[in-house]
């Protein structure tokens, strides 16, 4: 036959993507999870498979009747290993420090509220609801002070949204990579469903001044931590939250009320909140100047960075998930950006010389945690792996390199460079600069 | 395709309609007036024009003693540091491999200083030091820093007035972040 083909037919879905092993992102979606079961590779997604309780034998569980009902439910006694990361307090203190998300043992897009992570500045203050107390003032026509009771009674707004604080992944601007798990590095972020009442209606009942184009937020806790917002953001989608995947806050996160702003560094959201000063400028307290502020490689510092950039990271497999032996593995991650919703997650298997497309998990939303996956037939032989986060407004995560060309090695906050992680022949993976 | 006559009057509308919306949207309106005293007692914060300072004074040589008393413990002999922040020093480090942010290194404004120690420490016991405390203790941080002299009284008037020596190496980043 000498006629040539006018256009190559569509690939078929099991084609290999671009580079080492990594396959078109669609296969685990369609009928072609099917034909590489049939090849041999599938039963590698699960290694490990149960030995002992299967027919013909019958478990304990199954001859005998469960435990009770329980009034609050809690995580199976064989999860126990799967605990908040890397908690850390500053000398002479149990509760100024933080304590990180476990992103590697978590899966989906939702952070478990009891695994949030932790930053608090002068411990956990227990609040009685009933003493507690929202003031709004300032530059204000009326001065109000809200019960908490009187905050519920409001109108509110249901938002999934991550929350980050600005000094998550520090220990990446080091000199060498930190052996550390992913939650130890980069657990610093977790994502929940907000519930509460949009600040802008008691902004407006107070009578806030249009002239004036700051607040401050202040907590209850015994450092009274106090930020600076900007009065746009305030009006735009600011919530006074109340709930917390669908329960009240944790005392961790805020309870009974903290301010929320989607996208914005952790540290503004200021939890225990009970003033709201309406001012004409920034108050520039503690943590938005000595703290908050990304010291450049010239001495000079970035003041108010308040957006967390796009970002991402492969969380399976990545370091303390060996990999078994070769074949079939899905790999997964998470991607985020606070100025919008993620639009394309890349994922390379060769340490950056060819990328593919992971596919997004529905729903998609802005400045919410984004789960990316895409299948890999890893042929045992040392890899690099990477994911690459665009967003909505097509900003791209850069490399290590570019960011510390940009910003140096000083800066402490806003870390969101692509991470690499090494894999070895023998599957054990570990983070790289690469 | 509008008419500018008619472009105009949709204008005007949506401005009447945005200027309306605060007053005619019915929101629960569940705050209760708050007093002028009860914003007084709640209102620390401390702005870098002075606004907000209390009455009172405090110098480098009262400092000294409260800051003995209740700061050394935590943050060493004259603001050396260990085991927890250091206050003093570290000028002239903010563009080598190893930076030292201290009050007299890097904080811009003094009037933070003062609102910081008056609403979070000492960190076991704050809100406890008296105004004339805080304003000693800042004088005494400040001096040890070089910055003011020994004797110089800090007060409402003379606190805002004080120049921090990295005052002008800060950027910023909002609304629009540079490049």
């Amino acid at each position: 036959m000498a006629r040539r083909k006018r256009s190559s037919p569509k690939p078929p879905v099991s084609e290999p993507a671009p580079g080492n092993g990594l396959l078109d992102r669609r296969i685990f979606l369609s009928s072609g999870l099917a034909a590489l079961g049939a090849a041999g590779g599938l039963a590698l997604i699960s290694p490990g498979a149960a030995r002992a309780a299967g027919p013909p034998d019958t478990p304990p569980w199954t001859q005998y009747p469960g435990g009770p009902l329980s009034a609050y439910g809690s995580p199976s006694k064989y999860e126990s290993t799967v605990t908040r990361a890397s908690i850390r307090s500053q000398p002479g203190t149990t509760g100024s420090g933080s304590s990180r998300t476990p992103l590697e043992a978590l899966e989906g897009a939702i952070t478990p509220s009891g695994l949030h992570f932790e930053r608090h500045h002068s411990g956990v203050p227990d609040i009685d609801p009933e003493q507690h107390r929202l003031l709004i003032h300032g530059m204000v026509k009326r001065p109000l002070i809200f019960t908490m009771d009187a905050l519920m009674r409001y109108p509110m707004q249901s938002r999934i949204h991550f929350m980050e604080c600005s000094g998550n992944s520090q220990l990446m601007y080091g000199p060498t990579p930190p052996a550390l798990r992913a939650g130890d590095i980069h657990g610093l972020v977790s994502c929940s469903e907000w519930t509460g009442v949009p600040l802008r209606m008691l902004l407006e009942e107070a009578g806030a001044d249009p002239a004036a184009s700051w607040l401050l937020a202040e907590g209850a806790d015994s450092a009274a931590m106090s930020r600076s917002v900007p009065m746009a953001k305030a009006m735009d989608d600011a919530l006074i939250a109340l709930y917390q995947n669908g329960e009240r806050l944790r005392p961790e996160n805020g309870y009974p009320v903290r301010l929320f702003l989607p996208g914005y560094e952790g540290n503004m959201s200021v939890k225990w909140l009970r003033r709201i000063k309406v001012t004409s400028t920034p108050t520039m307290t503690k943590d938005e100047t000595s703290r908050y502020t990304d010291l450049q490689a010239d001495g000079k510092s970035l003041m108010f960075t308040y957006p967390m950039d796009v970002k991402s990271l492969i969380t399976r497999p990545s370091p303390g998930l060996t990999l078994p032996r070769p074949g079939l593995y899905e790999v997964s991650g998470l991607a985020w950006s606070g100025s919008g919703a993620i639009a394309k997650v890349e994922v390379s298997a060769d340490g950056g010389q060819t990328w593919a497309e992971a596919a997004l998990t529905a729903p998609v939303l802005p400045r919410a945690l984004t789960r990316f996956r895409i299948p890999w037939k890893w042929n045992g032989a040392p890899a690099v792996m990477k994911s690459r986060a665009t967003d909505s407004t097509g900003e791209v995560q850069p490399t290590r390199d570019r960011l510390v060309a940009d910003h140096g090695t000083n800066v402490l906050y806003h870390y969101n460079a692509i991470q690499a992680w090494s894999i070895a022949a023998n599957g054990e993976v570990k983070n790289a600069y690469a | 395709m509008p008419t500018p006559s008619r472009l105009g009057v949709g204008i005007c509308f949506m401005a009447l309609a945005g200027c309306a919306a605060p007053t005619t949207r019915e929101t629960p309106d569940l705050g209760r007036l708050a007093t002028p005293s009860e914003v007084a007692a709640w209102d620390v914060s401390v702005a870098p024009d002075g606004t907000g300072l209390p009455p009172g004074r405090g110098t480098s040589g009262q400092g000294a003693t409260v800051y003995e008393q209740k700061c050394q413990s935590c943050h060493g002999e004259r603001g050396a540091g260990q085991p927890n922040d250091r206050l003093v020093g570290g000028h002239g480090t903010l563009a080598t491999a190893r930076p030292v942010r201290t009050v007299g290194s890097y904080w811009p404004y003094a009037t933070t200083l003062f609102d910081y120690v008056r609403r979070a420490m000492p960190y076991t016991q704050s809100h406890s030091l008296s105004d004339d405390e805080v304003y000693a203790v800042t004088a005494y941080l400040l001096h040890l820093n070089g910055i003011i002299g020994e004797s110089d009284v800090m007060s409402a008037e003379t606190l805002p007035k004080v120049r921090m020596p990295n005052r002008d190496n800060f950027i910023l980043a909002y609304p629009t972040r540079p490049k």
